[in-house]
């Protein structure tokens, strides 16, 4: 409720908030601000000096630093791209399945197909490394059984595979996000909408295109961002399964991996944190960048449905 | 009403591609688990078999329980997930209440404010970070882990708890001004009870990937005293590369704590995934 005018300055509001924005503020807030900071400077003779934007001129003009950054940004971009066209359709598709009336074991099959979500990067990424392994043999075993066995190949250890192996295993992963955001947004629908649409004979598909999907677009808005965000931060899965290198020859590098190996060094290259702050920010403006197109350009143009 | 959409050849359908789903998803799983239960032989003989009485072995699970500090790495995990998750709730249920009951000056600001770490990943943070944690001597510490996953998880609990908490009868909370109880009192013994299931959304929302990260502990307490389980998995996984029967033992030993509270809390979970909390 609103408090009354002229009342006594109320302490007990900053005391609620003081925690949270105390903490918020040291820990999040600040490093993000200082690491755009860091990325104008450069260690000279052990002492920071100021330097401009000379850090992003080595970065996109030196050709050791500008080629492993194409190819960072080039190969997220795939990332996302498949993530897009694989992971949100399938997740749509499951939840329109699981929302529909009556269906049998659907509790079942929502909690089954959620559980490689709670998974560890850790433990996804091995499990489909030995699964895949031409030294196992699940896989090809597999794909012998429907007479497809000459079309193995070690795809995670091939430049021209490995890439989008892992994108359809951090699909396979994350597939049970949007198909649970979807999955709520289909049952809100209210019953009345539906049983109206059935009343003018649109029923089956043309139900779940006419009516159902324009329903539930802001929520498949909020997924693509959340799936953009989430891409062109992704660092474990790569690293897990093919390490900081992201080999093989950094087919499978992205921004996350080429900004810990910049961060951290790697074999014979030392670590340069005002570099790494300054592939941070570059991401910190890709994903801006994403979120403002997202915001302003998407979000405004969304038709939203009162009920 | 439903049922005249209902017809037989769809549902059988529905049910086709659901079920070729769910064995997609659960399929790595169960290879991983069944094979860690066999020996070598088995495991490279007949990998998609259970395992029977001639190639049941337990010689993986022996080598990882004799070589690494699991149950240490599972302590440190869960001290620093649990104590994560109290702050989280905590100040993020406080900050809401003060967002979503009080008009003042800057709410909205506050609220934006707080609303912009939903959008930007604290990672990118992760150099300052280091230097901050470096400065005031917490690297290698469970503290600098616990307080980087409470500023990580604080945007979202506010964000989603301040909406539930408009929800919360006015009437309610003005009788308990009326008895005279202070706001303190309001929003401990009024207000925190009855936002209780949507503070169990937030709880999973920020529960997982903190059980799951393997960034921070990686670069803020890779020390053997801190490491976290994920950590511990993934180098443990890479010292035995060779040796399948510990690798598929410690993989199921990571799976199966997650996947034995996922099942029993799933019902939760899904409940409040699908309340409309992310609407």
């Amino acid at each position: 409720m609103a408090a009354a005018p002229k009342r006594p300055f109320r302490w007990h509001i900053g005391i609620f908030l003081a925690p949270a924005v105390l903490v918020y503020t040291a820990i999040m807030i600040l490093p993000l601000a200082g690491t755009l900071q860091l990325s104008l400077f450069r260690n000279i003779d052990q002492s920071q000096v100021f330097v401009g934007l000379e850090n992003f001129r080595t970065l996109f003009g030196d050709p050791n630093w500008s080629v492993n950054f194409w190819n960072a940004l080039r190969n997220n971009v795939w990332f996302f791209v498949i993530h897009m066209l694989v992971q949100n359709p399938i997740g749509v598709m499951l939840a329109a399945l699981l929302s529909s009336p009556k269906l049998r074991f659907a509790a079942f099959y929502r909690t089954a197909i959620f559980v490689p979500t709670i998974l560890s990067f850790v433990i996804v990424g091995f499990a489909w490394k030995l699964i895949l392994s031409p030294l196992w043999g699940v896989a090809p075993n597999l794909m012998d059984l429907v007479g497809l066995k000459s079309l193995f190949t070690p795809w995670l250890g091939k430049e021209e595979y490995a890439l989008t192996t892992l994108s359809l295993i951090s699909v396979w992963q994350f597939v049970g996000i949007p198909m649970m955001l979807i999955y709520a947004a289909l049952l809100s629908i209210p019953e009345e909408v539906i049983e109206a649409a059935e009343c003018d004979g649109i029923t089956g598909m043309s139900q779940f295109w006419k009516i159902k999907l324009p329903l539930i677009l802001p929520s498949i808005g909020i997924i693509s961002i959340l799936t953009f965000v989430g891409n062109f931060n992704a660092f474990d899965l790569i690293y897990t399964a093919q390490g900081a290198l992201a080999g093989p020859n950094y087919s499978t590098d992205i921004l996350g991996t080429f900004l810990y190996r910049a961060f951290f060094g790697f074999q014979l290259q030392v670590g340069d944190p005002n570099m790494g702050a300054a592939i941070a920010t570059m991401m910190f403006l890709i994903i801006l960048g994403g979120v403002c197109v997202y915001l302003f350009l998407v979000q405004t143009r969304l038709r939203r449905y009162q009920f | 009403m439903s049922t005249a959409t209902r017809s037989l050849p769809r549902t059988i359908g529905a049910h086709a591609i659901l079920l070729t789903y769910t064995v997609i998803a659960l399929f790595p799983v169960i290879i991983v688990i069944m094979n860690s239960f066999k020996s070598r032989a088995g495991i490279f003989g007949a990998p998609l078999t259970p395992p029977t009485p001639k190639t049941f072995d337990l010689i993986g699970y022996t080598t990882v329980i004799g070589q690494g500090d699991f149950i240490h790495y599972f302590q440190n995990s869960l001290v620093v997930t649990v104590a994560s998750l109290f702050f989280v709730l905590l100040f993020g249920a406080m900050a809401a209440f003060a967002l979503s009951e009080y008009r003042f000056r800057g709410n909205t600001m506050m609220g934006l404010y707080l609303a912009l770490g939903i959008m930007i990943p604290i990672r990118l943070g992760t150099v300052a970070i280091l230097q901050l944690m470096v400065a005031s001597g917490l690297v290698n510490t469970l503290t600098a882990l616990i307080l980087v996953y409470t500023a990580q998880g604080l945007p979202l609990a506010v964000f989603i708890l301040s909406e539930f908490m408009k929800q919360v009868s006015d009437d309610l909370k003005n009788a308990g001004r009326i008895d005279g109880l202070s706001e303190y009192t309001i929003f401990f013994r009024l207000v925190l009870p009855l936002v209780r299931p949507s503070m169990a959304t937030v709880a999973v929302f920020t529960m997982i990937p903190i059980w799951n990260d393997l960034w921070f502990p990686l670069i803020l307490a890779p020390s053997e005293e801190t490491k976290t389980v994920t950590l511990g998995a993934q180098l443990f996984l890479g010292q035995f590369v060779t040796n399948w029967n510990a690798i598929l033992a410690a993989l199921s030993l990571a799976i199966m704590p997650v996947l034995i509270l996922y099942v029993i809390f799933s019902r939760q979970l899904i409940r409040g995934i699908t309340s409309g909390a992310v609407k």
